[in-house]
């Protein structure tokens, strides 16, 4: 009778485990793509048609590198002030006679761009400002595990920053060097096109404050904007092409040394 | 935070050329160097153990549960450096709640979960568990109580449990081998998935990751298997030694092959980032990727065993050889994710400078705290040799 009530009991416990295992199984297996299944639904839910698209220009031309779209951006946003933390800034570019390339941005930009190089040394010399592109393929959010970077129905790629764990991926997924640490808030933070104006129908604050409006943003989507406009009569390029982002931060004049 | 700013603006003044501003920081730092190599000794011991036991190679028996247990003790901090080193460590379970299925970070917790609770401890505990009714019934206290608590309830001892236990064991060996390449091709996948990086992006990490993975895990149980001898002063087998050895070695050849094909290929193509790779290459990691990787960590253990599968020395020597290659090979697979990690960083995603990176003793991404992640599994696996001897095993598998 002893074997027999162990045998049943060895049934049950391997019956039971099996159960358990297969189910944690099932549910890991399935787990990962409940995510996929939520962003269908919200996809029917809201309908994207009626939003807009946002997007900038940037006419390298008229930039003069004064450095204000950078300091504005950092008190409109609260960016920590030291110099290793930018949501956009202004390299300055300097080929030189010999064909050598110098970059430049000390502390962003801000305060204004001087040229290093004497003037008899130099071959041309441009300013590039830079921020995060607002990829249509975002490298950042298809990296973040938890789903913290999103990209809004308007295509403004954000942070959520009471859901970021803060692991650093997608800052080294972007391309661009867009995204850094807050060490305030401890979660990874970037250029949000500032959302908090946008969405109440003000310009960003480096858009507001270019004096050469060298700064174009738009609605995309919307053929009579200034953007539309800037993209119809310019002949544009996006950064870095070949990792195929399909940005959404288009330069008029872009030269082959800009990185 | 104060020092912090401090470090930086020390880093500032070593950077080299041009770098984007936000790329001074180096965001991810020793603790990134450990979790890609912890994961690595796990999933190359487990492999070790499944050479004996599905690929029958027997001159490899007594290290099968070394090899285990040395898997498990690694497993179960595999994955501290890396919540440690979040910023939010307390979200860290987002991972599990809400994954990102395009993620390949999000994948891992799933794929780690997996290898833990079903494959390793499973395995494990059909190995032992025969054993754990036995010695349930001669020990007391602590051990007594595990014990009985482990076997859960199954307490039969006769030779047609251990059978089935044995062939459920068989069963899970075989889905586990697939699993540790999963394990650690994955974590290769992490890396090896970041177009914006061109160290990192290249087809080959996951495949370069699994084999330098193996090696390491060769080398460590090796070298348990070495030092757990001397210390129950019973004599080391030298046909299993020998045998380990031999298989690091044909593994070191896969493994250094793919890495040299991997810079082989940069070198020919020569694409837009070959230029800046050269100079990280020949300055900032040529200390840690010319000598301590490829010199040190590669070709002097394969030329040393290279000449023993030639000319076989007596045995002291070649014992004092093979603990010597297990230290240096396992440095130089920590080189080798250092490489990875640390020399992904280095340079600017504008490809036109660098950074610099200096490691702290003190905090959370300290060398101390690297340390306390290197020697807990050690006594992880102390405690566990303790608990479960492999050697004191009454039921051994066929």
């Amino acid at each position: 009778m002893g074997t027999e009530r162990i045998k049943k009991n060895r049934r049950t416990f391997f019956k039971s485990s099996a159960a358990l295992i297969g189910g944690t199984l099932l549910y890991s297996l399935i787990k990962p793509f409940e995510g996929l299944a939520q962003t269908k639904e919200e996809d029917i839910q809201e309908d994207k048609t009626n939003f807009p698209l946002w997007g900038m220009g940037v006419d390298l031309e008229s930039c003069i590198g004064c450095g204000k779209c950078a300091e504005a951006c950092k008190i409109e946003n609260n960016v920590p002030i030291e110099p290793f933390y930018f949501r956009t800034w202004v390299e300055q570019y300097t080929v030189k006679n010999n064909g050598e390339v110098k970059i430049e941005s000390p502390n962003g930009g801000i305060g204004g761009l001087k040229q290093s190089v004497p003037d008899d040394e130099i071959f041309k010399s441009f300013m590039v400002p830079k921020l995060c592109n607002h990829c249509t393929k975002a490298p950042c959010v298809q990296a973040c595990p938890v789903g913290a970077t999103f990209i809004s129905p308007d295509g403004v790629v954000l942070v959520d920053e009471t859901y970021c764990i803060g692991c650093s991926y997608c800052i080294q997924a972007c391309p661009y060097g867009a995204r850094y640490m807050n060490p305030v808030t401890k979660v990874a933070d970037k250029c949000t096109f500032c959302y908090h104006r946008i969405s109440k129908g003000l310009q960003p604050a480096c858009v507001e404050v270019c004096p050469t409006d060298a700064r174009i943003f738009g609605n995309l989507k919307d053929k009579k904007s200034d953007l539309v406009k800037f993209l119809q009569n310019n002949p544009t390029q996006v950064l870095k092409p070949h990792l195929n982002t399909h940005s959404r931060v288009f330069y008029n004049g872009l030269s082959s040394e800009v990185k | 935070m104060e020092e912090h700013y401090q470090h930086l603006y020390e880093a500032l003044t070593q950077v080299d050329g041009y770098i984007y501003p936000n790329e001074i920081d180096l965001h991810w730092g020793l603790m990134i160097v450990l979790y890609p190599y912890i994961t690595g000794l796990v999933a190359g011991a487990f492999i070790l153990a499944s050479l004996e036991r599905v690929f029958n190679i027997k001159a490899l028996k007594p290290t099968y549960g070394l090899a285990l247990l040395t898997a498990l003790a690694f497993l179960f901090v595999a994955t501290l450096p890396l919540v440690s080193h979040l910023q939010h460590p307390l979200r860290s379970y987002e991972i599990f709640m809400t994954p990102n299925p395009t993620s390949a970070m999000a994948i891992f917790g799933f794929v780690y979960l997996w290898y833990l609770m079903v494959v390793l401890l499973l395995e494990i505990w059909f190995d032992y568990r025969r054993d754990f009714v036995i010695w349930s019934k001669t020990s007391t206290g602590f051990k007594k109580i595990f014990y009985k608590l482990i076997t859960l309830g199954i307490n039969e001892t006769d030779e047609k449990s251990a059978k089935l236990d044995d062939k459920l064991g068989y069963f899970i060996t075989v889905l586990g081998i697939p699993s540790a390449f999963l394990l650690h091709g994955y974590v290769g996948f992490i890396f090896g998935s970041i177009k914006a990086n061109p160290w990192w992006s290249t087809v080959l990490m996951p495949v370069i990751f699994l084999f330098s993975a193996m090696v390491s895990g060769i080398a460590l149980v090796m070298l348990v298997y070495m030092v757990v001898s001397w210390v129950r002063k019973v004599k080391i087998d030298m046909l299993c030694l020998d045998t380990i050895a031999k298989y690091l070695f044909y593994i070191l050849i896969i493994d250094f092959t793919l890495e040299s094909l991997d810079q082989i290929h940069r070198l020919y193509e020569a694409e837009e980032s070959f230029d800046i790779i050269k100079v990280l290459v020949g300055g900032k990691l040529n200390i840690t990727l010319i000598y301590m990787q490829v010199i040190f960590g590669t070709i002097i253990p394969l030329s040393i065993i290279g000449f023993f599968q030639i000319y076989k020395p007596a045995e002291k020597i070649r014992i004092i050889a093979y603990f010597f290659i297990g230290i240096i090979v396992l440095i130089g697979i920590f080189f080798m994710r250092w490489n990875v990690v640390i020399g992904g960083q280095l340079f600017s995603k504008s490809l036109s400078g660098f950074t610099s990176f200096k490691a702290v003793y003190s905090g959370m991404e300290g060398y101390l705290m690297s340390a306390v992640w290197l020697i807990l599994p050690l006594l992880i696996l102390s405690f566990l040799l303790w608990l479960m001897p492999p050697w004191k095993k009454v039921s051994i598998h066929e």
